[in-house]
Formats: structure tokens, sequence, C-alpha cells
């Protein structure tokens, strides 16, 4: 196996899109990272989406984007795991690149959900669970997540107000990233009174649905020198999954297939979680930040929220998480979120991340799928 | 949608029939070909007792489409008295009593519409226990 680089990187602005299509964003993307490395041409194309067959009536992506980008007559499929479908076309641009088959390979992450109307936008987000025995009963994204925090207030003794400093967080980061669809901070006396969607969940527990695309170009490391002056290495890619369904689970508080992925990237890199200079995870909701934590080593079970409170996750704690506003303010398009992740880790790397410029040598980024029944985690090094 | 994803499932949507494990001896809800414990393919028909307790609930305030109807609703892990934990929408019950370890029993309600002209589609729900007859005050 080769160790893997990435070279350039880009991304587009996330929210309410309407003036650029699907297949404009990825272009956008792609272009703006092609850009970064120097290069005109790749050997494959990775797209990371989940919902484009729903709400663009769309699929194929694969060749589409390839075609309108100008790639030419590559390989180019489309990678698909729920939410963390950007995450697994990475982890594909890696395996390609890693064991000698490909040498430049484009990863895009691309959602467009504002063709459709934010029900169907969220019907089509429900389709990471399992849809004969949790959707059928009426469970939405947010309520499966709902489930999950109302447990872990009970088996933990927090409330709800517990959770406020990852929201917080998210959008203090949020404020300083040009590309986050939130960029107001908000504050803690807000979330308290934050209207419900699926009680306990309100909308400041929430990330948002939104548009959006990113992309990353892999190449071996032994080139990356010479072709970027700031390229950023794989050291970690590690793959986890658990059942499908949240009821399925032994012990649905904890997220085992980010424990195993996270266990399995510590392994590969060589490191443990006291070497992660920030960690970018996958804040779909509070609760899942809260139990990324724990899950990853970071925080003892039912106590992330007390990190939070102390300041832990902030751009100058302990573990920075969400440094660039994170899903919640960054903004949460789906099947790109995964690459977002990379490419603000990157950012941060090259020392180029601004204002929420954080001193790192590591970043770990960890993309969930669904409830957390994928996870994959990448560690990157500068 | 069509019908037979329905009628497929009726037996386990409308009793709550699952199996149990011919190897291993587990409880299985919902029924699955391959053992979620051992991986064993032999399982028996196994119908629940359809009780048990709230595990966790989250009361919902933005209902998909063919779910208004009940909006706001609570849905519901509810651990079996068997073991298995199941995912369910509660019925017969004000939102604000609902609270973990609260006894519930399943019942056989309508789940969705699909349109005005789509099917309706029947299944499983939980509600509180009801009390027993015999501890009610006679009226008659």
């Amino acid at each position: 196996m080769r160790e893997v680089s990435i070279i350039g990187i880009g991304q587009t602005q996330v929210g309410e899109i309407w003036e650029r299509s699907l297949r404009d964003l990825a272009v956008d993307a792609i272009r703006a990272a092609l850009k970064d490395a120097h290069l005109e041409r790749v050997d494959a194309l990775y797209v990371g989406n989940m919902l484009s067959g729903e709400c663009i009536a769309q699929q194929h992506l694969g060749v589409l984007i390839a075609d309108w980008a100008g790639l030419g007559p590559i390989e180019a499929v489309k990678v698909e795991a729920a939410d963390a479908s950007g995450a697994a076309a990475l982890r594909m641009g890696y395996l390609a690149v890693a064991s000698g088959v490909h040498d430049y390979v484009l990863v895009c992450g691309v959602e467009k959900v504002t063709d459709v109307d934010a029900e169907t936008a969220n019907a089509a987000w429900s389709s990471a669970m399992d849809a004969e025995y949790e959707a059928f009963q009426g469970v939405t994204m947010p309520a499966l997540a709902g489930l999950l925090m109302r447990r872990y207030m009970h088996e933990f003794g927090v409330a709800r107000e517990d959770f406020a400093p990852f929201a917080v967080t998210a959008h203090a980061n949020g404020a300083n990233n040009p590309y986050a669809m939130f960029r107001s901070p908000i504050t803690a006396e807000a979330y308290a009174k934050a209207g419900m969607v699926a009680e306990p969940i309100s909308m400041f527990d929430a990330a948002p649905l939104c548009d959006g695309a990113a992309a990353v170009v892999l190449c071996p490391r032994e080139r990356a020198a010479d072709l970027s002056n700031k390229p950023v290495h794989i050291r970690a890619s590690a793959v986890a999954t658990d059942r499908l369904a949240v009821h399925s689970r032994r012990d649905p508080l904890f997220l085992q297939a980010a424990y195993l992925s996270a266990q399995k990237a510590y392994l590969q890199a060589g490191v443990s979680p006291q070497d992660v200079d920030l960690f970018e995870l996958h804040d779909a909701f509070t609760i899942l930040a809260a139990m990324s934590l724990e899950a990853c080593g970071f925080a003892e079970r039912g106590k992330a929220v007390h990190l939070a409170k102390e300041g832990g996750i902030a751009c100058n704690g302990r573990i920075p998480i969400s440094t660039m506003g994170g899903l919640k303010a960054r903004g949460h398009p789906i099947g790109a979120t995964g690459v977002y992740q990379i490419v603000e880790l990157a950012l941060q790397l090259r020392g180029e991340a601004g204002a929420n410029q954080i001193d790192c040598r590591l970043g770990m980024a960890q993309s969930l799928g669904g409830s957390g029944a994928t996870a994959i985690t990448h560690i990157l090094e500068a | 949608m069509n019908v037979p994803r329905y009628w497929r499932s009726e037996r386990t949507r409308y009793g709550l029939v699952g199996e149990i494990c011919r190897s291993c001896g587990k409880p299985i809800f919902p029924p699955r070909d391959v053992c979620p414990h051992c991986t064993d393919e032999g399982q028996d028909v196994h119908p629940f007792g359809g009780k048990g307790q709230v595990y966790s609930f989250s009361t919902v305030y933005d209902a998909p489409a063919g779910y208004t109807e009940y909006q706001p609703y609570t849905v519901a892990l509810i651990k079996l008295d068997e073991g298995p934990l199941v995912t369910a929408q509660l019925t017969d019950v004000d939102n604000e009593a609902v609270h973990i370890g609260m006894p519930v029993e399943m019942v056989t309600r309508k789940i969705k519409e699909e349109g005005e002209n789509g099917l309706i589609i029947y299944g499983y729900k939980f509600r509180p226990v009801l009390e027993s007859k015999s501890s009610r005050p006679d009226r008659f």
C-alpha cells in the first residue's frame, strides 16, 4: 500500500444556492480543487452523494459530473453511504491511490436539496433509516436523534440546556467561515428558547439540510511534494458499521461504528486521541457530537457535555471540534459534508483557516451515516 | 406504493410476530432470516406478548407527508418484556404524560394514508397499559 496525500482542495458556498444546479456546484468545487493542485487531468472521479435520485431525479452522477467538469472518459462512479457518502467517496479514492491502481484521483461530495420543498428533502433524508421499521412509524431524522438525546439525559442525569455549548461553539466558529451557511453567533439563552422540531431536539440542536459541493485531489505521497507546497497526508482511513436500526443496537447510546472506525484509524496512524489536535465530527445533532466524542475516546461516557461546558471543544480548548462551523453552522449538504470536513481539516493543517486557525499538526475527521450506522474516520497530517 | 410491500409484512405489523432463534434461543424482532445474535439461519415464529416499557421517546412537531393527521405525536423506543427494543408511535396518550419506564401495550392502528386515493396502512402502535376492568368502579 502506498501512502496518499491531498494536493488540492475546493469548496462552494454552503446554503440555499438557488442559482446553481447540482452539476454546477460539483464543477465549481472540482475546478477549484484542480486549480489548487495545478493539475488538469486525473485518472478517476469518485462522487459522494445521497439524494440526487429523490431530489432532482438524477442518478448516474459519476459520468454526469466527469462530463460537465471536462474530465474526459475516465473512471467515474457515485458512492452512497447516507450522510457519510462524501467520506465514503474519499475512502474509495484513498483505496484507489493507495493500491496503486490510480495515481491522481478526484473526490467530490455534492448535494442539491433546495430544488424540492423541505418536506420532500427531509423524507429523502429519512431513507438513511430502516424504512420498514423506523421511518414507517413516522420517525424523522430529528426524532431519531431525539430518542437518543432523551435517553442520554435520563441515563447520565443531564439537562437539555447542557447541550447548548455544542451549538454555541459551532455558530461562533461558523461566523468566521466565509463558506458557512450560518455566520451569526447564537447564545445559550437563544438555544434554551429554540422551537422544538422533535422534542427534545430543537432547531438549534439540528444541522440544516442545504446545498453545497466540496472536492479534493489525491496522489501518492512520494509525488505530493513536487506538485504542492502544502501537501496534507492521509495517515489513516477506516470504515466501520453498526446495526442499521437504533433499536437493534446492543447499546443505543454507544456509537459502536464510530468507536471501531476510530480505533482502526488510531492503529493505522500509530497515534492516540491525545495526539489529535482537532476533530471535525458529525454534529448533525448536538447529541451525535456528544456521543462521537465519547466513542472516539475524547470523553468518558456521559461526560462529553461536561467537556463542552468547560470549553474543551472551543478552538482554544483541549479538543477543538467543528472549527469552521461544523454541520450545525457551516451546514449539512448531506453527501458533500464528509468532503467539507476534509477540506476544512486541510485548511487548518495548511495554516489557511483564518480567524479560526488552530496550531495543529494532526487532525481527525469522522463522518456518520444516518444515526451512526456507518462511521468513516480519516486522520490527516500536515 | 404497491400493495405487496405491505401484505408481505402483515403478520409482523398487525400481530407483532417475531421469532425465536433455534440456535441461540434469543427473541428476534423484527424477524429476519439471519439471527442478529448468532448468525444462524433457523428461527421459529414467535408472537410477542405486546407488553413493554418506554425506553425513550420524542415528540414530532414536523411530521412527514402521510403522518400529519396525528401531529404532534410521540414516537418511542419500547423495551418489550421479552427483551427486544421496538420503534413505534404511541397512541391514546397525552404527549405530556409520557415518561421513561411507562408501561405500554401494543395495539393495531392506522399508521398512514398514501394520499386521498391511496392505500391506508395499518400497523402496531403502543398505548399506556389500560387498567383491568375489575379495578374500575361498577357502573351498572
